[in-house]
């Protein structure tokens, strides 16, 4: 009996905390619309942390979100038709031909910039220093073919370019600058930092495109060759820079990585509208959380939710 | 005979010829390749200077057919209407009907039934909890075939869920559940109309062909703006890529179905639905089994393609950890994929082998004796279920502590801690390969490179574009007079006007290089597996891993030891076009007529000759079609190789996707469709020849 009792007792206890659970969980303000925002996830490190924080921001506001997983480029189709709604990470240097096809049709808003900045160049592990003296002055380099090179390339170094379809104008600046290198592509970027893992446990040579916020840059040491600055004139103008006859002759363009939503977005959730516009976080916020992830081995969750606790009254404006 | 033996070059035992002109001329075909190919080199040596438009196609000619494609692609998915309603509402209306099914399956096994959406939803009722999945695979099994087959399924799982894989491999089984038998049920019923109909057959299999071979990065935009970017679009594309084989095997199984069978349903007076139903479908079932074994096949090949749409699962997994350069979370989801394969694959061809149950025994029994599995099965489910739960796991902690809730809590997830993972170790199996072997693997590249690959790729891209056309017209002239002769040169007359004949031959390099590989080490296995059955079952379980793998996982170590560029693309497109050489030289070795292997032995045949004189000989044309899918399977792989940076077709595709271009796209789709399509029909050709020459038909 008692045993019985007992079990009836859990029962009713195991009811009532079940109850709990299940209660909705009360919304902090009235909301336009309580279905989910779709915000697109892909498949970098950086970019689940920009979404999770996104995310939580929204959630605390009292907005229903729903993260879906997209191509980063295959995402605009979904942009357009108001599949889904909201695009954290289109990058200056790798998304901005399809985020403009996109922003033309008028289907898609440009929410302005997360604040992260893309930084894209030419990038080569430390110990390439003492073999390429005088670096990261890109003039070094002209003396530097051999040093970067392989049994395929030499005596001209090799430089392992992006995808061509992120194209960086990598053929031109080598004959731009008189730099005895020739350009391969990597058709993905994992595979052009399986080559750099490769080579770093080697300690062999190698001159490749990196870009960050990624998780390459913290994980290895190295750093980005100095080119000339970019500006506009530089890639229209041939008369522009070190060389009188050629455009490209200085480094890549740095931008912005941009917030892309559906145009629908704006009329269906105002208020979740101004609060992605208001969504600002720097480089160092995302390199930190990325290296934690990556390196440390923490779980996204965990790393976004420390980094919300702390940096409270910064997200806390975005939502007010 | 004597004579022949003393002067081999005479040919196919004919009297000597007078004179060589006479000879020549009585074969014209040879006179005429003889011909052909003297004026093509001479041409490719000397043409040069004063035909430069055949060399590089003008600019000026190009036929600007893709922006017509966008602009009616656009067209198609934004205006066209039927009146009532448009064409887009029409596909959406699909996608709804697909989905549907699609949700419950996965709240059964994902998600569990919810009620709202988003972050804001509640979970009424839990999914299945991991130890009722297993349960009810082992008791499926045990209910199909035999104790056996249920310890492999559950084995299977089993892996899934003490690695780590279950959640995401639950999400894929969920798609795959419904993209399979869809995709089966689609194609039986095309496969019937085709088999009713010689009209409908000859529409369909160029469209077939399309199918299997335009790079899924061509179409992705499209079908995702038709049919919504979920899950669901997904399906589609996998259903598109898997159908066309269990087409084409219904259409072969049907026509295969004795007449005798026939006749007999026709006596006993079948209407035409249950001739089809009763009759002809029972009969062809195994047969169809090769089919369904396909689509499945093919179908979890496409699961990483189908995470970059917004199928999530295990082939998120994969492209995650390489990203990250996990090699060792790659290589386990990769093989949680494998293993469901395995298991969907052994599960349906032991269901096409069971006997329709015998019903009407036992009809005053209860129901646990009639039913025993799945009342067991729902038992499990619901106890499971019940103490997963938020409150079965208080209750057990009241009654035991909380290592009971812990327990408890493990019933319905599979606690994180007790799961495996190998990943360090296959890194560190990377990294040791790689410090102490890499500069012996790049000398060897280095001189492949040099010797070979690179010579045959300038020799090939070096060629007049207008000579080769012609010369594949002589082929299909040859083989197929003038329907295949026309085909061969308008559709590869196409490539050139497109513009894209440059990557169309850097294509067929790769293709071709990969396709001599693969056969080389395919076949001799193929054979060696064919006359020993324990030796073939091995390899079978190799080749559809090989093919079930997804190249991804083994993509990234290759690249990391070759370097990226075609070398590594060659590998990844051998280790996964080896698969067809290896099966189709078996099967055909072993359905070669026993009472002809028993001549041969009677004439006193060596174990040699055997082979050669008589199997091979006789296996031949089935040979070939092996050759014709290693063919396929190669330019299905450019997607893949895109990746690594070859820049081929595959890579346009690519390109064309990332700038939002759909009619580039298409156009360099439909380009690797028609080498696949010129290579079939060529050796599709030559295959029937020979098999009339060899009067099995």
């Amino acid at each position: 009996m008692l045993r019985k009792s007992r079990g009836l007792m859990a029962l009713l206890g195991g009811a009532a905390l079940l109850g709990v659970t299940l209660a909705p969980q009360p919304a902090l303000s009235e909301v336009e619309s309580n279905d989910p925002i779709k915000i697109t996830r892909h498949d970098w490190t950086g970019q689940y942390v920009t979404i999770e924080i996104m995310g939580e921001a929204l959630k605390a506001a009292g907005y229903n979100i729903e993260y879906v997983q997209a191509d980063y480029i295959a995402q605009f189709a979904g942009l357009k038709t108001g599949d889904l709604h909201l695009a954290m990470e289109i990058w200056e240097t790798t998304g901005r031909d399809a985020m403009d096809e996109a922003l033309a049709t008028g289907k898609v808003e440009n929410l302005g910039e997360t604040g992260m900045k893309a930084i894209e160049e030419w990038w080569y592990p430390s110990y390439m220093k003492e073999k390429c003296p005088g670096l990261p002055n890109w003039e070094a380099l002209k003396a530097c073919g051999e040093a970067f090179a392989t049994s395929e390339t030499a005596p001209k170094g090799r430089y392992l370019g992006g995808p061509v379809s992120w194209e960086g104008r990598d053929e031109d600046r080598v004959a731009a600058l008189d730099l005895p290198f020739e350009v391969v592509h990597a058709g993905t970027d994992g595979a052009l930092f399986a080559e750099l893992e490769s080579a770093y446990q080697r300690k062999d040579p190698i001159m490749l495109w990196v870009y960050a916020p990624h998780w390459a840059p913290v994980k290895y040491e190295g750093e980005w060759v100095e080119f000339p600055a970019y500006t506009k004139e530089c890639y229209t103008d041939a008369s522009w820079g070190v060389n009188g006859d050629a455009e490209a002759d200085c480094g890549k363009p740095r931008g912005p990585i941009w917030k892309v939503a559906w145009a629908g977005l704006k009329d269906k959730w105002p208020g979740a509208h101004k609060i992605i516009t208001n969504f600002n976080i720097t480089n160092d916020d995302m390199g930190g959380m990325v290296a934690a992830v990556d390196l440390e081995g923490k779980k996204v969750e965990n790393v976004v939710a420390d980094w919300m606790e702390t940096n409270k009254d910064r997200w806390m404006k975005w939502i007010q | 005979m004597a004579e022949t033996s003393i002067n081999p070059h005479v040919g196919d035992g004919n009297n000597a010829a007078p004179s060589p002109l006479d000879w020549l001329i009585r074969r014209p075909m040879l006179l005429a390749w003889t011909v052909a190919l003297g004026a093509a080199t001479f041409f490719w040596l000397f043409g040069q200077p004063w035909a430069k438009w055949a060399f590089k196609y003008p600019s000026a000619w190009k036929w600007k057919i893709s922006k017509e494609i966008s602009a009616g692609m656009e067209w198609l998915m934004n205006e066209a209407t039927f009146g009532l309603f448009t064409f887009r509402e029409l596909t959406r209306a699909i996608s709804w009907v697909i989905e549907k099914p699609y949700e419950i399956v996965l709240s059964l096994l994902s998600t569990g039934f919810l009620e709202g959406q988003g972050s804001q939803a509640i979970q009424i009722i839990p999914p299945l909890s991991w130890i009722a999945v297993l349960t009810v695979v082992v008791l499926l099994g045990r209910y199909v075939k035999d104790w056996k087959l249920g310890a492999l399924l559950g084995g299977c799982f089993l892996y899934l869920v003490v690695f780590g894989q279950w959640e995401s491999a639950m999400v894929t089984l969920s798609s795959i559940m419904i993209a399979v038998p869809l995709g089966i049920i689609a194609a039986l019923f095309v496969g019937l109309l085709g088999y009713r109909s010689v009209w409908v057959e000859r529409a369909i299999t160029p469209v077939l062909d399309l199918m299997q071979t335009v790079p899924v990065f061509a179409y992705l935009v499209p079908v995702l703006i038709m049919f919504g970017f979920n899950a669901v679009s997904a399906m589609i594309a996998t259903m598109i890529y898997a159908m066309p084989p269990m087409v084409r095997v219904t259409m072969l199984a049907l026509r295969q179905v004795p007449s005798e069978i026939v006749d007999l349903g026709t006596m006993v007076g079948c209407t035409r639905r249950q001739m089809t139903w009763k009759v002809l479908i029972p009969s062809a079932v195994p047969t169809l089994m090769i089919g369904v074994n396909q689509v499945i096949m093919l179908s979890l090949n496409m699961v990483i393609i189908a995470s970059m749409i917004g199928a999530g699962g295990l082939g998120a997994d994969v492209l995650a950890s390489l990203r990250s350069l996990n090699f060792g979370g790659g290589i386990e989801a990769g093989f949680a994929i494998v293993f469901l394969a395995i298991a969907l694959d052994r599960l349906s061809q032991a269901m096409a082998e069971k006997a329709p149950a015998s019903h009407g025994d036992g009809q005053n029994e209860g129901i646990l004796k009639k039913y025993p599995y799945t009342v067991f099965c729902t038992a499990v489910a619901l106890i499971t279920g019940i103490v997963g739960t938020s409150w079965g796991v208080s209750w057990a902690s009241w009654i035991g502590g909380p290592s009971w809730g812990m327990y408890s809590a493990a019933v319905q997830d599979y606690p994180e801690a007790w799961t495996i993972t190998t990943g360090a170790f296959w890194s560190d199996i990377i990294k040791h390969i790689n410090v102490n072997y890499f500069d012996y693997i790049d000398a060897f590249k280095g001189m492949l490179l040099t010797n070979f690959l690179v010579p045959f790729k300038r020799f090939l891209v070096s060629l007049p574009w207008i000579a080769v056309v012609l010369l594949l017209g002589l082929a299909g002239y040859t083989l197929g007079r003038w329907r295949l002769a026309c085909l061969c040169m308008v559709l590869s007359l196409f490539i050139a006007v497109v513009g894209l004949w440059e990557k169309a031959m850097i294509t067929i390099y790769l293709c071709g290089i990969s396709v001599l590989v693969a056969s080389m080490i395919g076949m001799p296995i193929g054979i060696a597996a064919a006359q020993r059955d324990r030796l073939w079952r091995v390899v079978q379980t190799i080749i559809d891993t090989l093919q079930t793998l997804p190249s991804f996982v083994y993509l990234m170590p290759v690249v990391m030891l070759f370097r990226v560029g075609e070398f590594s693309a060659i590998i990844a497109v051998v280790a996964y076009a080896v698969a067809p050489a290896v099966r189709y030289t078996a099967h055909g070795i072993r359905q070669v007529d026993p009472q002809l292997i028993e001549a041969g032995i009677v004439s006193g045949c060596t174990p040699f000759q055997l082979l050669t004189k008589v199997k091979l000989k006789l296996a031949f044309p089935e040979i070939m079609l092996g050759l014709n899918q290693t063919i396929m399977l190669s330019l299905s792989m450019l997607v893949i190789t895109a990746l690594v940076g070859t820049r081929d077709l595959g890579q346009e595709t690519l390109i064309a996707l990332t700038r939002a271009r759909t009619g580039d796209g298409i156009v360099a789709g439909l380009c690797v469709a028609f080498i696949a399509i010129i290579a079939d029909r060529l050796i599709r050709a030559g295959a029937e020849r020979m098999r009339t020459r060899l009067g099995l038909q």
